[in-house]
């Protein structure tokens, strides 16, 4: 197999699916040039147009919905289930067929990732899918697109990255891995989508962000995509006159993004109709939501009318009698959006708390507290000592939170100046608090692309021709065993962490064994609970954790280990330790080793979440 | 009190519906002429089947080798260099003008808006329609066209149109005699597709169907 002709990045989104590309035979060290794939998808029945950007929607239509023959791709004459913009716009008339997040549903642990659930809500004769199958579908097509236009250079011969918000558990980053191994694309690594931002913007900066960044800063990067919020921290230090750069410290999994902005929006203005006596129906708020996000970006800038109106014509022929008229004004946007989902806070508010919810939930688990600004003080609070570790960095001891000096933001509802501005406001009021210096915003980000521009410049990057930046694992790793105390009737026994996974592991490496073995009965599943910190970076393997405070350590979906009979007769208790590796492409492995002999087995993430109650309670 | 808030903005609707909807008419009907005959020469776009790569619909700037014409109207340069035909008259396959018309009906309610009689309505009722139609008339344009000025000079600037200028894009009037070059004032900068990407058709899509009836279940 001759080398590969392209590094291609790819932006697996919550509602849109961008691929990158750069061709390996262009490059020049840091510059790269980079281009965008036109999707060719179904824009209209019968219609396929080339778009940038793929929706991240499928759509189930019944036999009889469409003629036949309007279902076509290039590549396929009858698709099962139609995939991108045209799937958007269906669902958004019949949403019971409609496939929507599936990528947030991809990284819920309260449910069956590989069952088919969605769409949740649908009578029964609408097929369902599974998060794993959806995201497989999206992946195919934009496969298909690439060897489309490619025909000498098929995807899967190419180098490869998909990305992943930095908060996916490994079992959801397993599950990435998969969907692409399914249509082939074995060779596909993954990367942290505000690593990817950052990626972007080095690249776009042709060599140039060596002089705008310096040893001893830490750049935040802010990825505010459709669905989620993604939070991360980037330590830059200096290693024999280079600079280097270490991501320090993730955030949690915040489902909250610029679809939550546009629906406020459309609930504002929902609610002043009403005031004026007005019912909207279903379709029309739908429509007012969609009217409202291109509102939202003429409102939100510096020099904004005051007001934009705001139509929503009948549905019937007759354009001019039955439309719905409003208008969207400055100052209600600004209430909605900046002061709702940016207010000015202080740095020790905490986001409300999420209840927890029951295992077997059917919704996503939307975060609660839509101030974006309460969770990055969280976070900078939390991740006060994220660069403790590192040279050049001395931690001053009156410091209450961590104090970036950079901010990288992405996504595009920061095309927005007055968003950005309050998003530094409010950050640089904390830090002045602090007794710190201001952080500046770092320019020329490209908010809507960079995710996947990032991704194809990381794949050659990774070929060692240009910096990357360190991290491994943005967690530590933990299984519940009971504590060795007496047992005191009526209460649990109570429970330690045990450490198999140290933060920061690197990409290719194996942790050493703990030393602590478990007896697993041969033949039948044995089920532990599994932990994960985004803060404890000392623990190294074997610490045991007999307390930890809440916020420490977050729960994952349980693990479970089955060990087949071929060496082994079944009922036979075999003690073993469990090993953690971090494969190439970026996933976590976790293995049950033998004690004597050596004999492997893997260990499955998340098994049915939540099904058997019984098995959580078993170690 | 009331009165008053409404009489305001109902002139000035007057104004900008009236003109608002008289510019994208006017544009619209330009277009829907350039790409019928943009399309003259081609034939029905086809889906690809699955082996073929989807060429880009690329427009290129030189003009096929064919007799010129110099005397019709300026009209944009076909989508693809096709070889010289010794044809005179081009006829105008349909689909691609169907296919426009179904893109503004989709995304700006243009039929509707055209066949509706006006008369009856109010201009603020008319103004309120006219933001859904030119709203969504520049979405089609710009999503699906690239429109650049043929003469980047200010409009009302004098300028000299050398001898052997193309007569295809710059139109002289008024007071035409003697050789170029000539001077004149730009009274209109005129535009100039420079590239298409409208869709492609499924083979056996009916592309007279500009909206499907929608029947609600």
């Amino acid at each position: 197999m001759s080398e590969p002709r392209y590094s291609v990045g790819i932006d697996l989104g919550t509602t849109n699916s961008v691929v990158s590309y750069v061709d390996l035979n262009e490059v020049d060290g840091e510059h790269a040039p980079l281009d965008v794939l036109d999707i060719p998808q179904l824009t209209a029945p019968g219609v396929i147009g080339e778009q940038k950007q793929l929706p991240s929607f499928m759509y189930q239509a019944h036999e009889a919905e469409l003629a036949k023959g309007d279902i076509v791709l290039p590549w396929d004459d009858a698709p099962d289930a139609i995939v991108g913009e045209l799937a958007r716009q269906l669902g958004g008339k019949t949403p019971i067929r409609l496939v929507a997040s599936a990528k947030s549903w991809l990284s819920h642990a309260g449910v069956d990732r590989r069952s088919a659930l969605l769409p949740p809500q649908s009578p029964e004769e609408v097929p369902r899918v599974s998060p794993l199958e959806a995201s497989t579908a999206y992946l195919q097509h934009l496969r298909d697109a690439w060897d489309l236009q490619f025909p000498e250079d098929a995807l899967e011969y190419q180098d490869l990255v998909i990305t992943v918000p930095a908060s996916f558990d490994p079992a959801a980053r397993e599950l990435t891995v998969e969907a692409a191994k399914t249509i082939g694309l074995r060779q596909a690594v993954l990367l942290e989508e505000p690593q990817s931002a950052l990626y972007s913007w080095i690249q776009a900066s042709e060599g140039g962000w060596r002089e705008q960044v310096q040893p001893g800063e830490i750049i935040l990067v802010v990825d505010v995509g459709g669905g989620t919020t993604d939070l991360s921290l980037i330590a830059v230090t200096e290693e024999e006159g280079n600079l280097v750069l270490n991501r320090v410290a993730i955030g949690d999994h915040i489902l909250l993004g610029g679809d939550n902005m546009d629906l406020a929006l459309a609930y504002v203005l929902r609610a002043k109709l009403q005031a004026e006596g007005k019912r909207l129906e279903p379709w029309q708020l739908q429509a007012l939501t969609h009217a409202c996000r291109d509102a939202k970006e003429n409102l939100l800038t510096e020099d904004a009318p005051a007001e934009v109106a705001i139509v929503v014509p009948s549905r019937g022929s007759s354009l001019i009698g039955g439309a719905l008229r409003t208008s969207l004004t400055r100052e209600e946007v600004n209430r909605a959006l900046v002061d709702g989902f940016f207010p000015k806070v202080e740095l020790t508010e905490k986001p409300v708390a999420q209840a927890r919810t029951g295992l077997a939930t059917l919704g996503l688990p939307y975060a609660q507290d839509a101030r974006i600004t309460v969770h990055l003080a969280a976070f900078l609070n939390r991740q006060v000592g994220a660069t403790g570790e590192l040279a050049g960095f001395s931690p001053t001891t009156s410091a209450r939170f961590l104090h970036p000096s950079a901010v990288l933001l992405n996504g595009g509802v920061f095309k927005s100046d007055v968003l950005t501005h309050r998003l530094l406001e409010v950050l640089n009021h904390w830090l002045k608090d602090d007794g710190a210096p201001a952080a500046r915003l770092l320019e020329g980000a490209d908010l809507d692309l960079a995710v996947s521009r990032g991704a194809a410049f990381y794949g050659y990057v990774r070929k060692g021709r240009g910096v990357r930046i360190r991290g491994g694992t943005a967690a530590a790793y933990y299984v519940g065993v009971e504590s060795t105390l007496p047992a005191v009737p009526g209460f649990a026994p109570p429970l330690e962490a045990l450490c198999i996974a140290p933060f920061g592991m690197e990409e290719g490496t194996e942790a050493e064994l703990p030393p602590y073995e478990f007896g697993v009965v041969v033949g039948e599943p044995v089920h532990f609970r599994f932990f994960a910190s985004t803060v404890r970076r000392e623990d190294a393997v074997g610490a045991r954790l007999d307390w930890w405070s809440e916020d420490e350590l977050v729960e994952l979906p349980e693990i479970e280990i089955t060990l087949s009979a071929d060496q082994h007769r079944p009922g036979d208790i075999v003690p073993v330790q469990l090993a953690a590796r971090v494969t190439e492409v970026g996933t976590l492995q976790l293995e049950a080793v033998a004690k004597d002999g050596g004999q492997r087995w893997k260990v499955e993430f998340d098994v049915r979440a939540g099904e058997d109650a019984d098995a959580a309670a078993t170690v | 009190m009331q009165i008053d808030l409404n009489l305001i903005p109902t002139t000035l609707d007057v104004v900008h519906a009236g003109l608002a909807a008289l510019a994208a008419l006017l544009l619209l009907l330009c277009l829907l002429l350039a790409m019928i005959n943009v399309y003259a020469v081609s034939r029905r776009p086809k889906v690809v089947t699955a082996t073929t790569p989807a060429p880009k619909a690329e427009s290129r700037r030189e003009a096929p080798s064919a007799p010129p014409k110099p005397a019709e109207p300026p009209r944009p340069q076909p989508a693809r260099v096709e070889p010289p035909k010794t044809v005179v008259v081009r006829e105008a396959t349909p689909d691609a003008a169907l296919q426009l018309l179904g893109l503004l009906q989709q995304e700006a309610r243009f039929v509707d808006f055209v066949q509706e009689n006006i008369a009856g309505h109010t201009d603020a009722d008319i103004g309120a329609a006219v933001r859904v139609v030119h709203d969504g008339c520049r979405k089609v344009l710009k999503q699906f066209f690239e429109l650049e000025p043929v003469r980047t000079e200010n409009e009302g600037s004098r300028l000299t149109l050398p001898k052997g200028f193309d007569a295809g894009s710059v139109r002289v009037s008024g007071n035409i005699v003697g050789e170029p070059p000539f001077t004149g004032s730009l009274i209109h900068k005129g535009w100039r597709a420079s590239k298409i990407h409208l869709p492609k058709l499924a083979e056996g899509h009916d592309a007279s169907i500009l909206a499907p009836a929608e029947v609600e279940l």
